[in-house]
């Protein structure tokens, strides 16, 4: 990014910071940065500008339930004798700013809870004997470390956060000026409360949110507070044309997910372009926006706007991708990662020593509690203590792991494999899926040609995601065998680190003829192949490989076959791969749950 | 902060807190005011979403069609519809002092504590509202079953039974936002006790059972992960919401919301008298409700339309009239015709159809065609 660029970034967050600060509680800022001096001084300027007595709590990514909602405070409770509940994080911060760290691997379990406050303004728990229901009225920075667009944080999240920053390339030297005083931030947010927002501003809000190919209808709001915050901050009392702008640029832009059409967008027209929202407007003589100026209408301005604010790199693709243009497509694209957050499922709690497991506090409690009269009398010592716990009271949690099988798809789409059948191949593959759907499965999905593989799909457990890519599917090119081998290795390593099991289903005709290096050369494909066939030959990796070869070709000495036997795994012939063929084969392969 | 002492299984004291806590918070936020949790986003301001709102309307005059499932988009409002019902419930009569609402008329279907009572010398009751009780993310069994009371156990040594959601939710509405992240045991537990109306607990050397009848709505994001193929047609009806598309609708929604955002007091008003309508047209639908005609003709098109789609079982049958039956007592009409079903089969039957997950024709299109099919074009 060049230093112009930088700058403007930097100017943009310190905007967005001063905005949110106006206007923090049931909104937030998702900032892709990674841990450095911007984004340091970022969160440093935020800390200014909010009032000095709010709270600042920092969550961190493995925080457990009790801590986030509140449980049984187990000190307090032994010394009072009595059940006492601990406020959690969300209570805690209630009035100001919870900051998520490496927000982009949060679970999705945790995403809801913290999603469930910022709507609600309150959190309510029903938890290890004690219930509660508490203000926690927050605002949400969620600090997102991830590298691609796979790793952000959850889509539930995102949804609820006005404001997507991204500062990953601006550098410590770029961060100068700051938007506003705090002086001038608290007298925004003294101000807000009498800020009016015209109707227009609105109906502008809503259509462009439209143009841009944003479907939340959470979008518009946020970015109609944005807009009075903005307001605010200039000590103005009428939301205008600059503070659509603004909040197209901050709340808007980055959500768009197709490139909106130039139009006339430089030129001010004199009537607002074929747009249905517009076109309804000024159809509609009870509307107030007929036309009050002669400016452009506001929508136009405020795509405008967005469209300055979306990276050139990113519009061109959202111009030239049909395909993101499916909110769903996009939409899901950081649901998938929501999908980790699963625990065994807790068998209940067993007597048992502590180095067993996890205590259970209210169930070591409730074993403890009906002896308290009669130990109480019979205490040797004076100790004063309010209940009496004994070891053989303790109360271990079991849990059964129902360890998550994540099945990835490593599908063949070169050329060879695609004369032969690749229709055949995406066949297969949706018996095989119809299967996860009934065991819970997640899928992943990589396929290979061309010179490289690539990973279609993330592991989720959105099966007509994985058939809609399935689908469209283009088939052609060398076959990359081993690269593609490398690349489903590489996501069964992460799904593992993740605690879920990873079974590979290779579906290929064994053909590779593209090495390594990417050069075209059939013997040292095989070979390379076979190498990283090997390295998947890992415990807890189970693995199968389906030949899609014609029958003529798959002997004892077939390619795939080899390859099944070099990544220890079973190795299936196309033909003989009917429904319960495959099914089976893949529960066999597959450990037991 | 220091940890917050809250007294168990004493709701008075709870609601006592929970207004001291709110007093105090109000002092730590600076100018916003969240919605308070006594005025909801009122129910007739929901706009559009027609289906999700009868759906629930339907449930709420007549209890037994069995659940209410909604599954959609972000932001569709599912959340703010549940909790807006709440107050379109006609108030019911309940015994005083019974912690399981029991109702004094069903003297069949009185919790143990109640029959004892009873047999002592009559029961007090009085009027109150229809619970809706939400469960909260991150819930543990033992306060959704209830377990033994733990104050009382530890501070005076006796053993006895703290009630938990299910017994609060008796009478009422049980809602589960987020069904699909909630964890299996406890999605199996509520489905098993919804449908037998009665909670069996049997932990920490307690023996105890009391009837446990709600409405189980489940609203969340396929997104998020799908729902397990056996949960499905364990709800009654189940209803899909999309988000808008056509901009005046888009433009309605935020105006909406954000009027209520700013003054949720003055929204509310505004939109009472359509809130009264509502509240009077379920009262009275529920009590018409025994009052309306199932005609044969109407049985048979019913049977019909679920053997025309595959809907095998008793059950989906059975819920297609009973909803029908609401929806016609609903509308003051005096027996179920074909309207009422081809309105109702959608949410009746779209998710009971053995579904083949990955078949790009939505359920919705097969019932539709299978409508058409039965009752014309």
């Amino acid at each position: 990014m060049s230093g112009d660029g930088e700058a403007a970034a930097w100017a943009r967050a310190s905007h967005a910071a001063a905005l949110f600060a106006v206007d923090p509680l049931g909104s937030g800022v998702s900032l892709r940065a990674p841990p450095g001096p911007a984004r340091d001084a970022w969160v440093a300027l935020l800390r200014d500008y909010l009032p000095s007595g709010a709270p600042m709590r920092r969550a961190p990514l493995s925080i457990s339930d009790d801590r986030l909602l509140g449980g049984l405070d187990l000190a307090a409770t032994l010394r009072a004798g009595r059940p006492v509940a601990e406020t959690g994080l969300l209570a805690q911060a209630d009035g100001g700013v919870l900051v998520l760290t490496m927000a982009e691997r949060l679970g999705g379990a945790t995403a809801a809870r913290i999603a469930a406050a910022l709507d609600s303004g309150e959190i309510e728990f029903a938890r290890d004997g004690v219930s509660a229901r508490q203000h926690a009225r927050i605002g949400v920075v969620a600090l997102d470390e991830g590298h691609d667009d796979d790793e952000r944080p959850p889509a539930a999240l995102l949804d609820r956060l006005a404001f997507h920053l991204d500062l990953a390339e601006v550098s410590h030297r770029a961060v100068k000026e700051r938007h506003a005083s705090a002086a001038q931030v608290a007298a925004a947010r003294a101000r807000l409360p009498l800020v009016v927002a015209p109707a227009k501003a609105i109906e502008a809000l809503v259509a462009a949110a439209a143009r841009l190919g944003i479907d939340s209808l959470r979008a518009p709001l946020l970015a109609l507070r944005v807009a009075r915050a903005s307001c605010a901050l200039r000590c103005a009392d009428v939301v205008d044309d600059e503070d659509l702008a603004v909040a197209a640029c901050l709340a808007l832009a980055p959500r768009a997910t197709c490139a909106p059409p130039i139009e006339e967008s430089d030129v001010p027209p004199e009537e607002a372009g074929d747009e249905p929202g517009s076109a309804k407007n000024d159809a509609d003589p009870k509307n107030d926006n007929a036309q009050p100026r002669e400016a452009p209408a506001p929508d136009d301005l405020i795509v405008a706007a967005a469209r300055a604010a979306i990276p050139a790199d990113v519009l061109a693709r959202l111009a030239t991708d049909a395909r993101t243009r499916a909110p769903s497509v996009r939409g899901g694209k950081s649901g998938a990662a929501l999908v980790s957050a699963r625990r065994g499922r807790p068998m209940g709690a067993r007597r048992g020593a502590l180095r067993e497991g996890r205590l259970c506090i209210i169930e070591t409690l409730r074993a403890a509690a009906p002896w308290q009269p009669l130990r109480r009398a019979h205490a040797a010592d004076n100790a004063g203590l309010a209940v009496r716990v004994r070891a053989d009271d303790f109360r271990v949690t079991r849990f059964r792991e129902r360890r998550e099988t994540t099945a990835i798809f490593v599908v063949d789409a070169s050329g060879s494999s695609a004369m032969q059948r690749l229709g055949e191949v995406k066949g297969a593959i949706e018996l095989l899926l119809a299967d996860c759907y009934v065991r819970r499965d997640s899928v992943a999905l990589v396929a290979f040609r061309g010179k490289s593989a690539e990973i279609l799909l993330p592991p989720t457990r959105s099966l007509a995601r994985a058939k809609r890519l399935l689908a469209a599917l283009p088939g052609g090119g060398g076959t990359p065998l081993a690269h593609g081998l490398d690349a489903a290795g590489a996501l069964a390593e992460s799904v593992k680190r993740k605690g879920q099991t990873p079974l590979l289903i290779l579906l290929t005709d064994g053909r590779g003829n593209i090495d390594r290096k990417g050069a075209p050369d059939r013997a040292k494909a095989l070979d390379d192949a076979l190498d990283a066939a090997r390295r998947l030959r890992a415990p807890g990796l189970a693995a199968l490989a389906i030949d899609s070869s014609p029958a003529a070709a798959a002997g004892a000495d077939a390619p795939t076959r080899k390859i099944a036997e070099a990544m220890n795994g079973r190795y299936l012939k196309m033909p003989f791969a009917d429904a319960a063929t495959l099914s089976q084969a893949v529960r066999a392969a597959a450990p037991a749950p | 902060m220091s940890p917050l002492p809250v007294k168990l299984s004493r709701t008075t004291t709870r609601a006592i807190e929970a207004r001291r806590m709110q007093a105090e918070g109000a002092l730590a936020a600076q100018n916003f005011s969240p919605p308070d949790s006594l005025a909801p986003f009122p129910f007739t301001a929901i706009v559009g979403q027609d289906d999700m709102k009868l759906a629930f309307v339907i449930a709420a005059i007549d209890p037994s069609v069995g659940g209410v499932l909604v599954f959609g988009d972000r932001g569709t409002g599912k959340s703010t519809a549940v909790r807006a019902l709440a107050r379109l419930l006609p108030p019911m009569r309940s015994v005083v002092g019974c912690a399981y609402n029991c109702d004094p008329a069903a003297t069949a279907a009185l919790c143990d504590g109640c029959k004892k009572r009873a047999a002592q010398g009559g029961l007090k009751t009085t009027l109150r509202a229809a619970p809706v009780v939400d469960l909260p993310l991150g819930a543990t069994e033992d306060r959704v079953v209830g377990a033994l009371d733990l104050e009382r156990a530890l501070t005076q040594g006796q053993k006895s039974f703290e009630p938990g959601l299910l017994a609060k939710a008796n009478r009422g509405f049980l809602y589960i936002d987020e069904a699909n992240l909630l964890e299996d045991h406890l999605v199996d537990l509520l489905l098993d006790v919804a449908a037998s109306g009665e909670n069996v607990v049997e932990r920490e050397g307690l023996s105890v059972r009391h009837p446990a009848r709600f409405v189980l709505i489940g609203s969340g994001n396929p997104e998020e992960g799908e729902l397990r193929p056996q949960l499905l047609d364990r709800f009654g009806l189940a209803v899909d919401v999309k988000t808008p598309t056509d901009i005046p609708t888009r433009i309605e929604v935020v105006r909406r919301r954000d009027a209520f955002e700013r003054d949720p007091a003055r929204f509310a008003k505004a939109w009472s008298v359509e809130e009264h309508k509502l509240r009077r047209r379920i009262a009275t639908g529920r009590e018409r409700l025994g009052a309306v005609a199932a005609p044969d003709k109407a049985l048979e098109k019913a049977a019909m339309l679920c053997v025309a789609l595959g809907a095998d079982g008793l059950r989906g049958e059975l819920t297609l009239l009973r909803a029908a039956r609401a929806l016609a007592s609903f509308e003051g009409v005096e027996r179920v015709g074909d309207a009422q079903l081809r309105r109702v089969a959608p949410f009746a039957l779209g998710h009971r159809l053995r579904r083949n997950p990955l078949d790009d024709i939505g359920s919705g299109t097969r019932v539709a065609r299978a409508i058409e099919e039965i009752f014309g074009a």
